[in-house]
């Protein structure tokens, strides 16, 4: 996955730099598949279809030069006693004047759109899940197929899951219709869940995932050392291998605390075929107040290593097989912050609704880059620019009404 | 990559040979007998209800398929009460504060018995909730129905019809 | 060896049904509890999950599945 939401584009010669600006997000459609697999029902509980529900989004994220923001309507309705079904629409709307855009191009504005449809069959203890989703943008089309699980057992203490995702995706470029290649993405996903006493549960997540085809942006540059450049250094294109395997393991838990609240905390390992490892931390606490209220409060600690071909100043042109300078691919931590709350209103139902929350979400995320440097900062010598850093915030307002 | 796929396939065939029938069953012997306090402050013993069919019903507040049997359930103890059908809605939770509250957003006509520390609970060997049990005129266990599922009613006024006939 | 992965979920699931759960369904108040869903409402989950994956060079194994009473 190597393009980046908020990635920046490069100055490729012959290519127009206002229009190829706009695939900045091509990872964010390749997530497509991520998010698929967390619709179509694999985060169902075994054995109960989900109840029928409506949940409309308004999300927003705003940092590093870069908005995107935009709606999310899921819709979940029961058809006959055993089958749910799921509609999902979402809209990324990307204003972009990123760290990369603003160094290499100029700031652009894109639009992209998904649907998704699923359907989880219950059968006993068992329950089914096929899911599609399409996501369109102007530089790149997104086809996701998913197959999934869900199964009961040991008394009902244990729920395991098993996913499998195909993508079928196509990469453009902007300003060069000759530009066509195919990537396609295979996901395979377990995950078991545990009750191990009456206030506690625990799930253990592992996910492999492999990608093959043209895997780097097609716009984003790498820069290397050139004492015949004015500012000393030179842009080439980026050079990503055509596979990749990733494979991550978490381990969640989630423990009732006496008093009513509870406090959840877990580990990701990740690593891959290009030689990232990270760790993943999470704390969290839910406190409710009242009848009618929820608070939750976040810690979210992320810790990355780079990819082998990874730098950010190259000492020559061509220096390896393997270019890379995506921010994404580089050295760095991000620590979250995140505060939320949920009311719940209706309890008591009125007309067709059951009940309804809204819910309110805000997440502080710090991006601090280890070896990443700065390049709006001119004047110094090529490789002495300050290590980049920012701040996002990250806004979900959403109203679930179930009925 | 190969070996991923084999192991994914393996656990596939693996769960759905797991698949095991929950469902209902039929079943036979004596009913264990018990006593419970019920919402009325009353006792309720199962035996001197000797002569109606009576169906045991385990729920919680906290459990979404009782919540949505509960009103079900009211319909079949309104249908068939006249007729020598008595319907106990056991509760097995610690607190009444949560039973009671959603008793007042959903009212129910059956009386509600308090099994606060689960003794007849174990005692059915309740492995699901909701778990709904048919006793005969003679107090022998007919019927046991493990969660709940929307239509499940109609397998119950099927079996409570033919009890009552008897 | 290429037995094993056969063998071995085969002979936990010989033990399936005999395995009396030591939490009871009517015991799962707690576990029923929203507060303890590992994923509450999952549009706003799958989105949260979406900014962490475009930014960050990690991905998958994101979102507990599961979870909750079992009930049923």
């Amino acid at each position: 996955m190597p393009a980046k939401a908020g990635a920046a584009p490069a100055p490729l010669p012959g290519v127009d730099v206002a229009a190829t600006s706009r695939i900045d997000s091509v990872r964010l459609l390749r997530v497509a598949a991520g998010l698929l697999l967390l619709l179509t029902g694999l985060v169902v509980r075994g054995a109960v279809l989900p109840e029928d529900r409506a949940d409309l989004l308004y999300h927003s994220y705003s940092g590093g030069g870069a908005d995107i923001n935009g709606p999310s309507l899921l819709v979940r309705k029961k058809f006959a006693e055993d089958v749910s079904v799921t509609a999902n629409y979402y809209v990324d709307n990307v204003s972009s004047a990123s760290i990369d855009v603003i160094t290499t191009a100029s700031p652009y504005e894109e639009q992209r759109t998904e649907y998704s449809l699923g359907l989880d069959y219950l059968r006993d203890r068992t329950i089914l899940s096929i899911g599609y989703t399409n996501s369109v943008e102007n530089d790149y089309i997104a086809n996701t197929y998913s197959l999934g699980i869900s199964q009961d057992m040991f008394g009902d203490l244990t729920t395991v899951s098993l996913g499998f995702i195909y993508g079928d995706n196509t990469v453009g470029r902007n300003g060069d219709s000759n530009f066509e290649e195919p990537t396609k993405l295979r996901d395979y996903r377990l995950s078991v869940s545990q009750i191990l006493t009456q206030d506690l549960i625990v799930a253990l997540t592992l996910e492999t995932i492999t990608d093959e085809g043209f895997l780097n942006n097609p716009y984003r540059s790498v820069r290397y050392l050139d004492p015949s450049s004015p500012r000393g250094y030179s842009y080439q294109a980026e050079v990503y291998p055509r596979t990749r395997t990733t494979n991550s393991v978490a381990l969640r838990g989630r423990y009732y605390l006496p008093g009513r609240s509870a406090l959840s905390a877990g580990y990701r390992y990740f690593s891959g075929s290009w030689g990232i490892q990270a760790d993943t931390w999470e704390l969290g606490y839910t406190l409710p107040w009242d009848e009618d209220w929820i608070f939750e409060f976040s810690y979210r600690f992320y810790d990355q290593g780079p990819a082998e071909f990874y730098s950010d100043l190259f000492p020559y042109r061509d220096a390896q097989n393997f270019l890379a300078r995506d921010k994404e691919m580089s050295s760095f931590t991000t620590k979250t912050l995140g505060a939320g709350v949920t009311w719940y209103f209706e309890e008591n139902g009125t007309g067709f609704i059951k009940r309804g929350t809204l819910n309110m979400n805000i997440d502080r995320i710090a991006f601090d880059y280890r070896d990443f440097r700065d390049l709006s900062v001119t004047g110094v010598a090529p490789g002495e620019e300050p290590l980049y850093a920012f701040n996002s915030t990250v806004l979900r307002l959403w109203l679930s009404i179930w009925f | 990559m190969l070996k991923k796929t084999h192991w994914m396939l393996t656990l596939l065939t693996a769960l759905m040979l797991a698949v095991a029938p929950l469902q209902a069953k039929e079943a036979n012997g004596p009913a264990p007998d018990f006593t419970l306090k019920s919402r009325d402050g009353g006792n309720v013993k199962l035996s001197e209800l000797a002569g109606n069919v009576v169906m045991v019903n385990f729920w919680a507040s906290w459990c979404a398929p009782c919540r949505v049997e509960m009103p079900k359930l009211n319909q079949l103890y309104n249908k068939y009460k006249d007729l020598g059908f008595v319907l106990l809605g056991v509760n097995v939770e610690e607190q009444q504060k949560p039973p009671l509250n959603f008793l007042q957003k959903r009212p129910v006509d059956f009386p509600i018995l308090w099994d606060n520390r689960n003794e007849v609970s174990k005692k059915y060997k309740v492995i699901a909730m909701p778990t709904t049990v048919l006793v005969d005129r003679s107090g022998n266990i007919r019927y046991i129905h493990q969660g709940y599922k929307e239509g499940d009613e109609k397998k119950y006024r099927k079996i409570i019809k033919k009890l009552l006939r008897e | 060896m290429s037995k094993l992965p056969i063998l071995l979920p085969l002979l936990l699931l010989s033990a399936c049904s005999s395995v009396e759960p030591w939490v009871k369904p009517y015991e799962r108040a707690h576990l029923a509890d929203p507060i303890m869903a590992f994923a509450r409402d999952p549009v706003a989950n799958n989105y949260i999950y979406h900014v962490y994956d475009a930014r960050e060079g990690g991905r998958g194994a994101g979102t507990a599945t599961g979870g909750g009473c079992g009930c049923n």
